[in-house]
Formats: C-alpha cells, sequence, structure tokens
C-alpha cells in the first residue's frame, strides 16, 4: 500500500474559457507518494498556483485524470487543507476560534475542538496568544495561526500556495524550521508552491521545475539531504549544490519559455 | 496647555467667538429687522416658554424617526441579501432601486398622505424612503464584498450556505453595514422632520418638529423656530452618537476603522 500514490495527476490540462482558449497547464503527469514533501518552482505565469487550485478541487479540469487518495478532489475534501499566501484568518475571531471554525462547520464536539487547538497552538509555539484578535499579530504570528488552522484538520495532504512569500527572510527562514519540526511529529504529504529556490530545497524531497506559456513540468529534482534539517542544513556543500542546480534548471526554464 | 484640554478648548472658544458676533449682528441690525435674528438668549427662552409643545413635538419625531428607522434596517437587511445572491438580481432591482433614491419625499409626500392617512404613519413612511437606500446599497455592497479566500476556505470544510452567510459574509459585511447605518442615521431625524413638516397633522399625538415648525413660522414665532432648529439637531447629534457607538462596541476589536482616535 505504500506505493499507491497519494496524488495522482495523469496528462493534466487546464485552460480558463472556451476551448480555443490558450492552455495554462499542458499535459501534467506526477505522482506523490505519502510523506513526500513536493515543491512547485517557476517563472510567473506558470500555473503553479492553478495546479495547487487543481488538487485542492478548487478548480475543475480541462482534461486529463486526477486523484486524492483515490478520489476526484471535491470527494477527497475530508483528506486536505490549504494554506493562502495571505493569512486568511476571519478579523472577528480570536486566534483560538479561527483555529477551532473548520471542525466547528463539521460539526465536531467542543471538548474534543479545544484539545486540538491547544495541541495545534503548541506545535506553533503560538499557545500564549490564543486570545488574541488577526490584527494583534505580526505577520508571521498570523501564518502560524493560519498554519496551525490548517493542522487542525489532520490532513493527509497539506497544500500550500506561496505561504511564506509576504514575510521577510529571517521570519520565512524559522517557519520553514518550524514548518519541518512539525513535519517530525506529524505525517502530512505536502504539495509547497514557492518562489524561492532555498526554501523550495530545505524544505523538499522533490522538487518540480515548471515553464512557463503553456505550464509545463521542465524538470524534477530529488533532495536527499538528510532529516532532521536545521539551520545547520543552510550552510552544507550539499545544500548549496543543489539550490545551484535548481537554480540553473529555473533559469533553463525561463529562458526556455521566452524564446518560445 | 495639555492636547485634550486644547482639544476641548478649540472648539469652546469658536462657539463663543460666534455667539458673541451674533450678539454683535443683532446690535448692529436696526429694530426693524432685530426680530429676523433673535438672540441666543431670546432662543433659550422661546426654549422655556415652549417647553411642553417641544418636548412633545420631540417625542413624536423621534418615535417616527426610530419607527422608519427600523423598519429601513430589516427591509433593506432582507433586500441586501436578495441583491447578493446574483449580479442578475442586482441588475434587475438596481434601477429601480435608483428611480425610489430620486424621487423628491416633498412631491410623493400629498400622495402618500392619501394612501396611508396624515400624521405618523406618513412620517414613518417618509423616513423610511430617506434612510432605505444607503442602508441596502451599503448593507449588499458588504454582502458581495467577502475575501474570495475565506469562501474557497468555507468552500473547501463544506460549510453549508447558512454557515457561510452567518458566519462569514454577514460578519464581513458589517463594517459596511455601520457605514450605512452612519449615513442613515444623520437622515432619519431630518426624514422624520421632512415628513412631518409635509404631511405631519396636529390630530391626535399633536404632531413632531416638523409640524411644530409650521407652526411657529405660521404665528412669526421666530425665536422658537430657532430653538426647533437647535432640538432637531442634537436629535440627529443623538442618534449618531448612538450608532457609533454601537459600531464602536461591535467593530473595535478587529476592525481598523472604528479605533479610537483623535481627529
Amino acid at each position: 500500500m505504500a506505493d499507491t500514490p497519494l496524488v495522482e495527476l495523469r496528462e493534466v490540462t487546464k485552460r480558463f474559457g472556451p476551448a480555443s482558449a490558450p492552455l495554462v497547464l499542458d499535459r501534467i503527469s506526477l505522482a506523490a507518494a505519502p510523506g513526500d514533501f513536493v515543491s512547485l518552482i517557476g517563472p510567473s505565469g506558470c500555473g503553479k498556483s492553478t495546479l495547487l487550485r487543481l488538487i485542492a478541487g478548487l478548480s475543475p479540469l480541462s482534461g486529463g485524470s486526477l486523484t486524492v487518495a483515490g478520489h476526484a478532489p471535491d470527494a477527497a475534501a475530508a483528506e486536505l487543507a490549504f494554506v493562502f499566501q495571505e493569512p486568511t484568518l476571519l478579523p472577528w475571531l480570536t486566534a483560538a476560534r479561527n483555529i477551532e471554525l473548520p471542525q466547528k462547520l463539521r460539526g465536531v464536539p467542543a471538548a474534543a475542538r479545544a484539545a486540538t487547538r491547544a495541541r495545534v497552538l503548541d506545535l506553533v509555539r503560538l499557545a500564549d496568544k490564543s486570545a488574541a484578535y488577526p490584527r494583534q499579530l505580526s505577520g508571521g504570528q498570523k501564518m502560524r495561526v493560519s498554519i496551525a488552522r490548517a493542522l487542525a484538520l489532520a490532513p493527509r495532504l497539506l497544500l500550500l500556495d506561496e505561504p511564506f512569500g509576504a514575510l521577510d527572510e529571517i521570519t520565512r527562514e524559522h517557519l520553514n524550521e518550524e514548518l519541518l519540526a512539525i513535519r517530525e511529529r506529524q505525517s502530512w504529504t505536502a504539495f509547497f508552491v514557492t518562489h524561492s529556490v532555498a526554501e523550495a530545497v530545505f524544505l523538499s524531497n522533490r522538487i518540480f521545475v515548471m515553464s512557463a506559456n503553456p505550464g509545463r513540468l521542465a524538470a524534477e529534482v530529488r533532495i536527499d539531504l538528510s532529516h532532521p534539517r536545521t539551520a545547520d542544513t543552510r550552510l552544507s556543500r550539499a545544500y548549496h549544490d543543489l539550490v545551484t542546480e535548481v537554480s540553473r534548471l529555473l533559469r533553463s526554464a525561463e529562458s526556455s519559455a521566452s524564446a518560445a | 496647555m495639555n492636547r485634550r484640554t486644547l482639544h476641548l478648548f478649540l472648539p469652546a472658544a469658536t462657539g463663543a467667538l460666534f455667539v458673541a458676533g451674533w450678539y454683535a449682528v443683532h446690535a448692529f441690525l436696526s429694530d426693524d429687522w432685530r426680530f429676523l435674528l433673535p438672540t441666543p438668549g431670546a432662543i433659550l427662552a422661546a426654549f422655556r416658554d415652549n417647553r411642553d409643545a417641544l418636548a412633545r413635538a420631540t417625542l413624536n419625531t423621534t418615535e417616527g424617526a426610530l419607527l422608519g428607522f427600523a423598519a429601513a434596517i430589516f427591509l433593506s437587511a432582507f433586500f441586501g441579501l436578495l441583491l447578493s445572491l446574483s449580479p442578475l438580481v442586482r441588475r434587475s432591482l438596481y434601477p429601480y432601486l435608483m428611480i425610489l433614491q430620486m424621487t423628491p419625499v416633498i412631491v410623493v409626500a400629498p400622495i402618500l398622505v392619501l394612501w396611508v392617512g396624515a400624521g405618523l404613519k406618513s412620517v414613518v413612511v417618509v423616513t423610511f424612503l430617506i434612510c432605505f437606500f444607503p442602508l441596502v446599497v451599503n448593507t449588499t455592497q458588504g454582502l458581495v464584498s467577502t475575501d474570495r479566500n475565506l469562501v474557497e476556505l468555507f468552500r473547501m470544510w463544506r460549510a453549508t450556505r447558512a454557515q457561510q452567510l452567518f458566519l462569514l459574509r454577514a460578519p464581513a459585511a458589517l463594517p459596511y453595514f455601520f457605514t450605512g447605518l452612519r449615513i442613515a442615521a444623520t437622515l432619519a431625524p431630518i426624514g422624520a422632520l421632512v415628513g412631518d413638516y409635509t404631511a405631519g397633522s396636529s390630530a391626535g399625538d399633536g404632531g413632531g418638529l416638523g409640524f411644530q415648525a409650521l407652526v411657529y413660522s405660521s404665528r412669526a414665532q421666530y425665536p422658537a423656530l430657532f430653538a426647533t432648529a437647535v432640538v432637531t439637531c442634537l436629535l440627529g447629534f443623538l442618534f449618531v452618537a448612538i450608532v457609533i457607538g454601537l459600531a464602536r462596541l461591535t467593530l473595535s476589536h478587529w476592525h481598523d476603522s472604528y479605533e479610537r482616535t483623535d481627529v
């Protein structure tokens, strides 16, 4: 069973509008096994966010097939959680209530909700902020609440759309380390969209480099840096070689797109 | 002098200067024209002399304003929901809302008197007509401006339509609703006054401030007329102050625009 992919895309295409509209995604095929941390990286407009939205069931495919845990994406809603670039919290609810909201909608009893909330707030190291409203939190703290809310759903698949893109470099690195530390204690599969090569290399075990117009998978890089990865990992030779390699692939994907 | 005292002192000083100027102009006028600008002292005296009539009129106008305001709030919530359902509904109904808004109340008032009768009923309808538009426009705007990503999260969480409405769209629309409420609160007492002026009646309750203004003006009781204007103004202040207070209570912990700030 371990070899059954959790997410499987076969020849997935996507266009917005009529059949004559240009392709946004062109025949994307990939499979992610349970436990994979997959990053999607590519130039603006390569469709990486669109690909994530297809997996989330937020947008229909134009062609091909896509399954999450063996189901069509919109039937797999209970298996996945989505984190946007913006924290996307309800500003009129405290951090605690924001985190409990999706479970409340699913009818989870209050005691169970509170236990889960306490656990995930601990994971993101915000136990003391549970009564704070979003406007009282910093950008990094809001994003932590957003991630805690996703983790509270105990997803098998976590979809993250540039979650740290709006944060400063130092906060971003801290949150990268925290995300991996959380993953040591939980086992979910991740699809992570980012613009940052360094972030992708640090977090992932697989990176897909995409090219634009139309969006295609240009290359896959396996990242076999050992776990646990810490701030020291960024100082290692292997890490730097991988960052260089992915950057090179990204540049060639960009130039092939602009030549086309 | 610290900031706080200065902020109280400045408007008080302007007020004192204004009253002094008023007395000066009054003194400058010839005896034949002085009746046109009664002194603040004379207006205060008119207050005292007409205490009962003004108090009764104020109560009646407040009643009309409150009923019309409340009706506008309830119906605008209903129509706001209806209009937020789809752009097609908005397209079908907006032109007629505009027509409703553009029609001058002064022209409609005599027809209202024929339909519902003079007095409180007409006053309520006029107040409603004036308050409804800003409320329904803002409520609708609020209901359709919900953050798209939040709507998508609710979809992924399998929220029902009712959950989406009550836990997401309605609270997200509150700041817009209060903007409409603030505009409507300034309009409600004016609406009640205009309604009373054009369709009021002394029958039964003795009429409101608009009717009272008519009476004073026909009897050339100009100080009392000024006193009526002051009362109306205070009533408007009271309405707006209550709405702003409610908005702060509801929104200050999460919405920036209702944070307590100095001018």
